[in-house]
Order: structure tokens, then sequence, then C-alpha cells
């Protein structure tokens, strides 16, 4: 699906992550209860071609962090492989390569305030990465390599020397973005990187994001909430609802021609800045509690268009001119 | 035009620290009138938020109102002892935060809070007060009202709790809703959802609302007009469409820029280099001059105070040069 004949730099397939939330042993003993289980992520499948960006959108609790956290290495996915420039994540046999496959990949997550360490110098969080990787043979080099990559994402050199303490929210996100470039990585995962920013720092590190991905060549995988900042940000985009994927399209297709009821209310709930007095329709409802989903396709309870068959069965997602739609209205043509 | 409802001049509210006096909210004026919702929307840091508990008289200490004054129907609030002030509040304020959890008392049926409230303020039987707040739950969208009174706060989910809070907010008819980041906590098809009623639950009774927010979709959706705040200042107020369409002050142009369209036309956003300056720091003369790119001499010496450009008014120099321009 990505553009070009090369391989794919990123493939996930039928990636499925199932978490235990029963009550204790002995609760469950006492009140009768059997054991409960909260699906994710359910069967879904990707991939990110290089120097492409890929968006998973979703509102909360549709399982869009733990897509991230699977592809990129911290969270075992319950079924399913995710395969790196052709190296399994996840395969015992490949463990050796996969070390190597560390360096070429790299996370950013949501809170800048949370994820550096606030004891450290700036300087030594940016070169940890290098030292650990042995990615430079002495200090000055690991000096000089710091200084760059400060300077490549906005700060100056000189700010090395300081705490993240006293760097604002868009600085220290700066800061994260450094670190992860460090190795020299090819592959970044970003959770939601702006959403704990203000709108004119939020444009900052978005346009900085992309200026990285023009320079180094760098393919993301970008989680966010926001359309407008996926809009921006992504090539092709993977709308997620409870743990689906329910539509995976190139990024203008899917906002000139939304085709999954979901995408569609989605959109027509978005905000109008242009005040072109498009009148806003919510979406009904609420989204389900993930431990217990409705049967069949997980959102016909707030679908206008569901059917009996929506009900029973849940919807494959199946790939037509370049993108794909789960859902049983369009494939039988009803929408 | 017929009295505001909420007049604030020249608010002014300090933070005593052992070093220097931190002025977070520096001489805002505003009106709203009845029935009109007034956005004011900024950044982090810019005061909205401080603007709102000072009109409704829940700063935090060491915070006060050092200057300036709020009136509401025309009698002054800010000087109220605070057991009168208490009467105001909740009365004739209304007040929607963002985390709807922490605006309910988890210990207490839900029931019981509105019910509270309502006789706390009105004087009517438990019964008929009873019968009221489930009016009022029917009225925000809780389905099967009768039925769910009794529940806890916990047993709601997010959006439903925010529709509960909205409901105790209007359960006494107030004259003013004050909601800070009513939709922040919330997803985007809830969101919209909120916003829906907040407006028509406000219209229906003529109740003015000043609806405090980050989110400028928010505003373009929902206010008639909308103050922009930076530094703890308004940069600019004026009517929504004026102010989100043609914005004359520098900052909100900015702004409006940096926001990523779902159009997405544009492959780089307008940056605003910078960040909000400290509180123990803002500039002097015009605070966005460091980040101004058409800032001049004046900007950097002179504080502008907000001036008319056309049906708004723009605290901005350029402003004043312009109609030095126009008129001579």
């Amino acid at each position: 699906m990505s553009e070009g004949v090369a391989a794919p730099l990123v493939e996930a397939k039928g990636l499925t992550r199932i978490f235990d939330v029963s009550k204790p042993w002995l609760n469950r003993i006492i009140e009768g209860e059997r054991r409960a289980y909260l699906r994710a992520v359910t069967g879904i499948s990707f991939d990110i071609g290089r120097r492409e960006t890929l968006a998973l959108v979703g509102e909360s609790g549709s399982g869009k962090s733990t897509a991230a956290r699977m592809v990129v290495g911290l969270l075992p996915p319950t079924a399913g492989t995710v395969t790196i420039d052709g190296i399994d994540m996840w395969a015992p046999a490949s463990a050796a390569e996969r070390q190597k496959l560390r360096r070429r990949l790299q996370m950013i997550f949501q809170d800048p305030y949370a994820s550096l360490n606030p004891r450290w110098r700036v300087d030594r969080i940016i070169a940890d990465p290098i030292k650990a990787f042995g990615l430079a043979r002495d200090k000055a080099e690991i000096a000089h390599r710091v200084g760059e990559l400060l300077t490549l994402v906005g700060l100056s050199p000189e700010d090395g020397a300081k705490y993240p303490h006293e760097f604002s929210g868009g600085q220290r996100q700066r800061i994260c973005i450094a670190r992860a470039l460090s190795s020299n990585p090819e592959f970044l995962v970003c959770d939601e990187p702006t959403s704990a920013l203000d709108v004119s720092v939020q444009a900052q590190i978005l346009n900085l994001m992309r200026d990285l991905q023009d320079r180094l060549g760098l393919s993301y995988l970008f989680i966010s909430h926001n359309l407008a900042v996926v809009r921006h940000m992504a090539t092709r985009i993977g709308v997620m609802y409870l743990g689906r994927i329910v539509e995976l399209a190139p990024s203008a297709e899917l906002f000139a021609a939304p085709r999954h009821p979901y995408t569609r209310l989605l959109m027509d709930a978005l905000p109008d800045l242009g005040m072109t007095g498009r009148p806003r329709r919510p979406i009904e409802g609420e989204i389900p509690n993930p431990i217990a989903p409705p049967p069949g396709c997980a959102f016909h309870p707030r679908c206008p268009w569901a059917f009996d068959r929506c009900k029973a069965e849940v919807p494959e997602l199946l790939a037509r001119d370049g993108r794909a739609v789960a859902c049983h209205a369009v494939e039988a043509g009803r929408i | 035009m017929s009295e505001p409802v909420l007049s604030v001049r020249n608010l002014t509210v300090a933070f005593p620290t052992r070093r220097a006096t931190l002025t977070a909210v520096d001489g805002v004026s505003f009106d709203i009138g009845r029935g009109e919702v007034l956005g004011v929307v900024g950044e982090s840091g810019a005061g909205k938020s401080l603007t709102g508990a000072a009109i409704i008289g829940l700063l935090e200490p060491p915070g006060r109102i050092v200057a300036g004054e709020v009136r509401l129907n025309g009698q002054r609030i800010d000087r109220l002892p605070p057991e009168e002030m208490r009467k105001v509040r909740g009365r004739h304020i209304g007040m929607v935060f963002q985390d709807p959890l922490t605006s309910l008392n988890p210990l207490y049926r839900i029931g019981d809070q509105i019910v509270e409230t309502i006789r706390t303020h009105t004087g009517l039987s438990e019964e008929a007060a009873r019968e009221r707040a489930i009016a009022l739950l029917q009225e925000a969208g809780i389905q099967g009202a009768r039925a769910r009174i009794d529940s806890y706060p916990h047993e709601f989910s997010g959006g439903m709790r925010q529709r509960v809070v909205l409901a105790l907010a209007l359960c006494a008819e107030p004259d003013l809703v004050i909601a800070d980041e009513p939709t922040t906590a919330l997803d985007v098809s809830i969101q919209a959802q909120i916003i829906a009623l907040l407006k028509r639950l406000c219209r229906e009774r003529g109740t003015a609302v000043m609806l405090i927010t980050h989110d400028m979709g928010v505003i373009a959706e929902t206010a008639d007009r909308v103050a922009v705040m930076y530094a703890g200042r308004i940069a600019e107020i004026g009517p929504v469409r004026s102010v989100i369409k043609e914005p004359h002050h520098p900052y909100t142009r900015g702004l409006m820029g940096a926001i990523p369209s779902i159009a997405g036309t544009a492959s780089r956003l307008v940056q605003i280099p910078g960040s909000m300056p400290r509180l123990a720091a803002i500039p002097p003369g015009c605070a966005f001059h460091p980040r101004c790119t058409l800032a001049f001499e004046r900007c950097r010496r002179e504080r502008p105070e907000p001036m008319p450009a056309g049906d708004c008014r723009v605290a901005c120099w350029l402003v004043a040069d312009k109609r030095a321009e126009a008129s001579a």
C-alpha cells in the first residue's frame, strides 16, 4: 500500500493485546465472578513505508497507544507479529538482531515533564543513548554530537548544562526529540507528542518534526486523538474504534470522502473553525465498555446505518482502491 | 442596550510573593449581556482561569483582586464579605469546571447534591426540589433520570458526569454561568454533545455564559464574542466571526495560523517564536513585543490599551497607527 516498490519498513499483522483485568483470586471465589479480559487491540494490521507517516487516530480507549507500545517493543502482543525491516520484534529467535534493531527505533511520549529525569542535566540525558549503543569513541565526540543535536532541534549547545525544570513544555519536548534522535534512528513512534502543549508551541513542534523527517528521512508512527493534527502530519491515517481499525486511507482521501460511519460522524462532530455555518452533528451515545463490547460491529449501537448483519457479524477490513473500510453497510453499497 | 449581566472593569489580580508581586491578571475589562456567550481564549498562563476565579470570588490565597471592579446586574460583588458572596455563588453565578469528578462529591448521590443546591437557593420543599432535579437531569440529556437520580457520581461516564455538573450549575437559575474548560477532558464525539447542550440550555433561559477554553474550535462553535488573552491582558476582543476571520492583533493572527486545519492546505503552520513570558518577567510595553515580528519602538516602551478597530477592540500600537493614517 505504500508508494514505491521497496518493502515497507514496518509491518504489523493481526496485532492483538488482551489484558487480564480480573479481580484477585479470593474475590472471584467469594463473589462467584469469572475472570475478566479487556481486548485493548484486536487483530490490527498495517504497514509503514520509508519516509512515510502513518497516523492512528481514535478516542480514548480505542487502543491506539497500546498498538504503539507493541510496535516499539514495550508491550508484548497476545497475538500477531511486528516486523521492522524484516526482523520480527517478538520472536525469540531474532533476539540478537533485535538488539541491533533497537538503535534504529525510538519513541517520543506525550508528557515531556514525566519522560525526562529531573536529576540529570540535559547533556547527560541526550548522551545516554549514544553511550548505551556505543556510537561515539570519546567524551569530546559525545559532547560535540550533543551540541549538534541541540542545535538541530532549535536549542543552543549551552542548554546542555541545564536541568529539565529550567525549560518550558515545548522546549522539553524538543529535548525529548533530541534524545530520540541521538541514536540516529530511522523510525520514530510518537504517542500524542503535542497533546500537552499549547497551540502556538504545538505548531513549533509539528513544524520541527516535519523538517526533521525531510532532512533525516525518518518514518513516523503518529498517535493522536486530534484529527486536525493528524491531517497535518500523516501520509496515511488509520481510524481506530474500540481496538479495531475501522478505516485506513491516504490522509487527503480520508478527509475528502470518509467512508466508515464512525469516521463520517467524527468529522461532523469536529468544531468548525472556518465558520461555514455547517451544522455540527454530535454522535449519539458513548463509547461502550471494552470489557463487554457489543456483539458484531462495535459501533452498531451508535450507528444510524446499522442493520441486522451489523449486530451479528464483525465486519472485516476490506481493501478497495487503495483504502480499506470495515463496515457491512459500505460493503453492501448502502452508503 | 440594556444593562449587562456581568461588567468587569480594569480587573487586576496579583500574587504577592517574597521576591516580588506577580500580576497574573492585568487591567481586564469586558461586559457580558443577557443570553450572550463570551469566549475567553488563551494559552496556558494567559490568566483566563484566574479571571473566572476572581469574578466568582474563588481566588486561592495569596492571590487577590488588587484593583478594578466586578458588577453583577449593576451590583458590585468583588468587595462582598465571604458569607454574602457564598449566596451569590450558586444562586446568581453557576460554575462548570474542567473535571466533572472534582465538582461532584463522590460520597453523595447526585440527586442529593442537586436537591440540596435547589433547596439552599430557592426554599422549595424536598419533593418539589426532587421533581425539579429530575426535570433538569432529563433536560441535560440523562435518559431515565428518575431511575438514575439516586446513583453516585462514579456510576456515570465522563460525558454523563459533565451533564450532571451542568444541571447542578443551572439548578438555581443563575444569571451567569462560568464554564472553565468544560469539554477539555472529554472526547470529540462527547464534546460536541456537551457544547450543544450548554448552548441550548443557556439560550432557553437567557443565561449569560463566560466560556473559558484554549480551543478556538469550541469558541468558533459556541461564542457570540471572544476575548483573546495574553500574559494577563486582553489582546483583542470582538464578535467571534471578526476575530476568527480577520484578526487584527499579531498574536491572534499567529494563533489562528498555528492551528492545524482539517482542510489541510498549509504545508507549514504559522510559528510564533518563543513562548508566553513568565509572570516574574513580563516585558515592559506590549507584553507580546519580544515575539512580535511587527514590533517597533513604541511597543517596547508604552503599553497599548484596547482601542477600537472595526467592530473589535485591539490592544496594539499598529492599530493606532492605522487609525492615525486613516484620519490624516
